[in-house]
């Protein structure tokens, strides 16, 4: 199958990215030449193929549910890029 | 002795337990390098002040007995280090501090090393040239304008130039091994859950493993000892006893079967890897091991697996960037949702941004099932290639990398032709299973080329001890002039 222009601003718009203009072009010409490579695939027969969803032979180990850390909201806060006292600041949401 | 960093880690090591070379003397030697070394661009940040500071404590003390004593080292920009700016090569962390230390950089400072600098890498490890990081090219010390692979660019050039006496990479789909083969050093990919991934920036979670990248053999035993190891806070880490790889180095492989698969051919492979592979299998055989002929039917579709795999995970990994809790956020924008799209479209380059796409259609309503099961049930072959092949060998041996490092620019218009550079190295990711390239010869151009030897899973051991009798046996030297300095 094919990519149109269409299809991967709707991608896009997905993944929350916004897509310049000037570069949708390029972009569809590389996804294409990428996807066209991917569909080798399609060669192989896998009706009967379990898929692979976990490469160790363990199973996830569970654990208590227990508070092992806290009272670290500096440090949470530390990196934000916007933000009071007590919260991160996001553009308004609510009217 | 002016000559210091260009020993191997275990030289140095015997320096400092016999105090022939202070730890201060040794850092303020790598400082002096890596001041000289600006034009090959291998360090995003450097802590010179810290790890001086940390060099004269070590030298104050008594205790040396540790598998690391007083030695400074710097690590690929992936790896979380608290108080120290951690980018992972992108735009979008460029002003991130961690409050917090990886776990397998934590086990390297538990072990007597310090921090001496982050090293540069392709953006969030997503390349094979180390030409998408935000903070520009890495140059190779084996020759000016050659990339030095990557994603673990910086570490690879880092260490090929003296200016770090090993390193820690990480390996997606051969993020270690391709820049160890293009730099004439020693990658080590270890088996999936045997390095914590916790505090590493995630790219793909079923993917990345961490290694050492070093200039022997040994010195690789040595580092992974130090850095490997059970850790609760990695679901996936494998709970088991710890070993000590370096004291149990072994070179006798007599008898050891080694596997050569058929498939690890391409159109237009340089005849030169070739005579390569056919130079290591010479070794091999006159150390006593036996080659067996071996056949990996779905080695072809590894990469396209992976194209599929990697990218959805990194597109589910990456969602975590908003602008919000931490690194850039975008001016532009109305509202909360703008926001995000111009955060991301500002803060991710065009390597990332291309992936998260290709993982979010992949992933997306509709096409679930054609691409991304598909792709975990052809996984599910390829692992199968490999357990059938370890019912009858040790190990397999190919070459690491289809050509030798290549100039600044040649394949960034072509996303398919670089990823083609990754084609024996990705497997084994999908696979989870541990592989180390060797330095193993040079082409007619005098750059370095290596072999790959895959082991079964948790069998570093040998692998480790096949590559020191290859070592020993191979003769390899490298040819790096200092012409940046």
């Amino acid at each position: 199958m094919s990519l149109d222009k269409e299809k991967i601003k709707h991608v896009a718009k997905l993944a929350r990215i916004s897509v310049d203009e000037a570069k949708v072009d390029s972009l569809t010409k590389d996804l294409n030449s990428i996807f066209k490579f991917i569909e080798q695939l399609n060669e192989l027969n896998t009706d009967k193929v379990e898929p692979l969803t976990s490469i160790l032979n363990q199973s996830l180990r569970s654990r208590k549910d227990e508070i092992s850390d806290g009272k670290i909201r500096e440090k949470i806060l530390k990196n934000s890029p916007k933000k009071n006292d007590e919260f991160f600041v996001v553009p308004k949401v609510v009217e | 002795m002016s000559n210091i960093t260009s020993q191997s880690l275990s030289e140095i090591l015997e320096s400092i337990k016999s105090k022939q070379i202070s730890s201060l003397e040794l850092t303020q030697a790598y400082i002096k390098n890596i001041e000289n070394a600006k034009k090959l661009n291998s360090f995003v940040t450097t802590t010179f002040d810290q790890a001086l500071e940390n060099a004269k404590k070590f030298d104050n003390k008594t205790n040396n007995e540790q598998l690391l004593s007083g030695i400074p080292l710097a690590v690929k920009d992936l790896f979380c280090t608290e108080n120290v700016k951690t980018t992972a090569g992108s735009n979008i962390l460029n002003n991130f501090i961690p409050s917090y230390e990886s776990t397998v950089t934590k086990n390297l400072w538990n072990n007597g090393a310090f921090l001496l600098g982050k090293l540069n890498c392709d953006e969030f490890a997503m390349g094979s040239s180390n030409e998408t990081s935000f903070f520009g090219n890495v140059i190779n010390p084996v020759g000016d304008h050659l990339v030095p692979g990557g994603s673990s660019g910086g570490s690879s050039s880092a260490l090929a130039a003296d200016l770090t006496p090993a390193t820690i990479g990480t390996d997606t789909g051969g993020s270690i091994r391709q820049p160890a083969s293009f730099t004439g050093t020693v990658g080590l990919k270890p088996t999936y859950g045997l390095c914590s991934r916790w505090g590493i920036v995630a790219f793909a979670s079923s993917l990345d493993q961490a290694g050492p990248m070093t200039k022997t053999v040994n010195d690789c035993s040595i580092m992974l000892e130090a850095m490997s190891g059970f850790d609760e806070k990695d679901s996936t880490s494998i709970n088991k006893k710890k070993e000590t790889y370096s004291k149990n180095l072994n070179d006798n492989i007599k008898g050891l079967k080694i596997g050569i698969p058929k498939e690890y051919r391409v159109d237009n492979m340089p005849k030169e890897i070739d005579d390569l592979w056919e130079k290591g299998k010479k070794i091999l055989k006159d150390l006593g091991a036996h080659l067996i002929d071996i056949s990996l039917p779905h080695t072809k579709y590894a990469l396209p697996t992976y194209y599929i795999v990697a990218p959805a995970e990194a597109s589910s990994n990456l969602a975590r960037y908003d602008g919000v809790r931490y690194g850039y956020r975008s001016q532009k924008g109305k509202d909360l949702i703008e926001m995000y799209e111009n955060t991301r479209s500002e803060g991710f380059g065009d390597e990332v941004k291309r992936r998260i796409l290709i993982g979010t259609y992949v992933l997306s309503s509709g096409y679930y099932d054609a691409y991304y099961l598909k792709a975990q049930k052809v996984r599910q072959l390829i692992k199968k290639d490999f357990d059938d092949s370890f019912m009858k060998v040790d190990a397999i041996l190919t070459p690491s990398t289809p050509n030798s490092a290549f100039k600044i620019g040649e394949k960034t218009n072509d996303p398919v032709s670089m990823y083609l550079n990754d084609i024996f190295t990705v497997p084994v990711n999908l696979a989870g299973l541990p592989a180390l390239s060797l330095p193993a010869g040079l082409d007619k151009k005098g750059l370095p080329l290596g072999l790959q030897l895959i082991g079964k899973a948790l069998d570093e051991q040998k692998i480790l001890n096949i590559g020191y009798a290859f070592e020993k046996n191979c003769g390899y030297k490298n040819k790096i002039k200092k012409w940046w300095s």
